[in-house]
């Protein structure tokens, strides 16, 4: 198995660190030429949302991206990738992977004061400690969209067929169930 | 929606190690971007759209505090706070090394990172504000790894190396990133006996340096700071092994600000790739005139040890 971790901004690392503690093999896409056609997954780090998202039109790596989203690659985002999958954002018109039939509401706790860690039910994993970080949530999700964790009643991680995303951070903690729930997904 | 048991609730309060926790990985996001120095809200729109992982509010850029001299202070809030309303991405603001008030008041305008920072006068030349009361995040500058361990005992969740404030001369911070990644590899490098003793000369705990032995790395997040003017510039910088740059005065003092930001950004995302990197060097304009170090009769990076 190979995963392909989008690296042009943000704790990409984190997210190797995971699957190398998983026994699973990844790599870097900093650039078109990065880009495997071949690759087993892809995986959407945090970051700024905005500055991903620039660098993926500007790097020509969003066409090919939305490409191996058709065709059924299982693709994970954390927090600015949960926004860059999303179809809709409620607080900006930039829209990019169009992945998840959702509208997610950017810095919706506030600014930094307002992050937090929060213990949540995780369906399929169980309790989970998750770590929300000016984290965005999920403010509307469409009927093909399965919710797996809610945090005071909002929506923090959902699943769309090959499509994983969390308004959290998982690779920020030593617990790896959720990218080890992520590689199930692609088994 | 999902039944559990006992619905999931955003804790009231957030006990100080998990603070100091989550303002550490607020850092961890910011790596592999650009942290530009902004002074206006459109100067702050025009770095946002050019791919800046965060902003620097401050009125005077260093290379226009060290042309104007006299003492610098904390920003108005109320620019900072035209800033924040600006942008969707984080902001900080500087402080006076030691100013805890102006800290305080920087935490009260929901700042998202506060610089105590050698470029603006310092307000305390013996004590640094004790960061690990706070609940907003401090980032702080260093010269060599007993600073930067130092900083980081005091409450510091992220460190940038200080190089030279506002004189586009790259010298100063290519010195202090080279210094604090060799003590890094002669920490690792030592044995437990050893590092007792390294523990007294840096004047940091032994657990502290042990952390840093093992890891091969500080605890938090390190960028780059302080005479950065081109992409090359930013690359240099990332492949001695810094995790991100700030820009200050590099980029509002460069003739065409809008396309120089968005190439030192995509620098520090290819900066191994040469070849990316001559590209984006191409057609930028004027760079800041700058000053080099010889020519300099303040240096900013002397102020807090």
């Amino acid at each position: 198995m190979n995963i392909g971790i989008l690296a042009l901004q943000g704790a990409f690392i984190e997210h190797r660190h995971a699957l190398d503690a998983l026994g699973a093999r990844s790599f870097e896409i900093r650039q078109l030429a990065d880009f495997d056609p071949n690759m087993d997954g892809l995986i959407i780090p945090g970051g700024e949302s905005t500055v991903i998202g620039k660098l993926l039109v500007e790097l020509h790596l969003l066409e090919p991206l939305k490409r191996a989203l058709a065709s059924g690659l299982p693709i994970f985002g954390t927090c600015a990738g949960m926004i860059l999958l999303s179809q809709r954002v409620a607080n900006s018109d930039q829209h990019y992977l169009d992945a998840l039939d959702t509208t997610v509401r950017r810095n919706a706790y506030g600014r930094q004061l307002a992050s937090f860690q929060a213990s949540t039910h995780f369906k399929g994993i169980g309790a989970l400690c998750a770590t929300f970080i000016r984290a965005p949530y999920v403010e509307q999700a469409g009927p093909a969209v399965e919710v797996l964790a809610t945090v005071d009643e909002k929506i923090v991680a959902v699943r769309q067929g090959s499509v994983l995303a969390t308004a959290f951070h998982p690779e920020l903690s030593p617990d790896t169930r959720v990218h080890e729930y992520f590689l199930k997904m692609i088994c | 929606m999902t039944q559990t048991e006992t619905p999931a609730q955003i804790p009231v309060q957030t006990p100080a190690h998990t603070q100091l926790q989550l303002n550490r990985n607020l850092a961890q996001m910011l790596k592999g971007g650009v942290i530009m120095d902004v002074s206006t809200p459109e100067q702050a729109h025009i770095a946002e759209q050019a791919g800046a992982c965060a902003v620097m509010a401050l009125e005077r850029i260093p290379a226009d505090i060290r042309a104007a001299g006299g003492v610098s202070r904390m920003s108005d809030p109320k620019m900072i706070k035209s800033i924040q309303n600006a942008v969707s991405i984080p902001v900080m603001a500087k402080c006076r090394i030691g100013h805890f008030v102006e800290a305080q008041i920087l935490e009260a305008i929901e700042i998202d990172y506060i610089d105590e920072s050698e470029v603006l006068s310092p307000a305390d030349d013996v004590y640094h504000i004790d960061k690990a009361a706070f609940k907003a995040p401090f980032v702080c500058g260093a010269r060599d790894l007993g600073e930067a361990l130092r900083r980081i005992t005091e409450g510091a969740a992220m460190i940038r190396t200080k190089g030279e404030p506002g004189t586009g001369d790259i010298i100063q911070a290519v010195r202090h990133i080279r210094k604090i990644m060799a003590e890094i590899r002669v920490l690792s490098s030592k044995s437990k006996d050893e590092l007792y003793e390294a523990a007294k000369q840096l004047a940091v705990s032994y657990e502290l340096v042990e952390q840093v032995a093992q890891a091969g790395k500080l605890p938090v997040v390190n960028f780059a700071a302080g005479g950065i003017a081109t992409p090359a510039d930013a690359a240099l910088m990332m492949q001695l092994g810094a995790e991100g740059v700030f820009v200050g005065s590099g980029i509002f003092k460069s003739g065409d600000p809008a396309k120089r930001a968005a190439a030192i950004v995509k620098a520090v995302t290819n900066y191994t790739d040469a070849a990316v990197v001559a590209e984006l060097s191409e057609d930028l304009g004027e760079a800041m005139v700058g000053i080099n170090e010889q020519e300099i009769s303040l240096l900013m990076a002397e102020r807090g040890q």
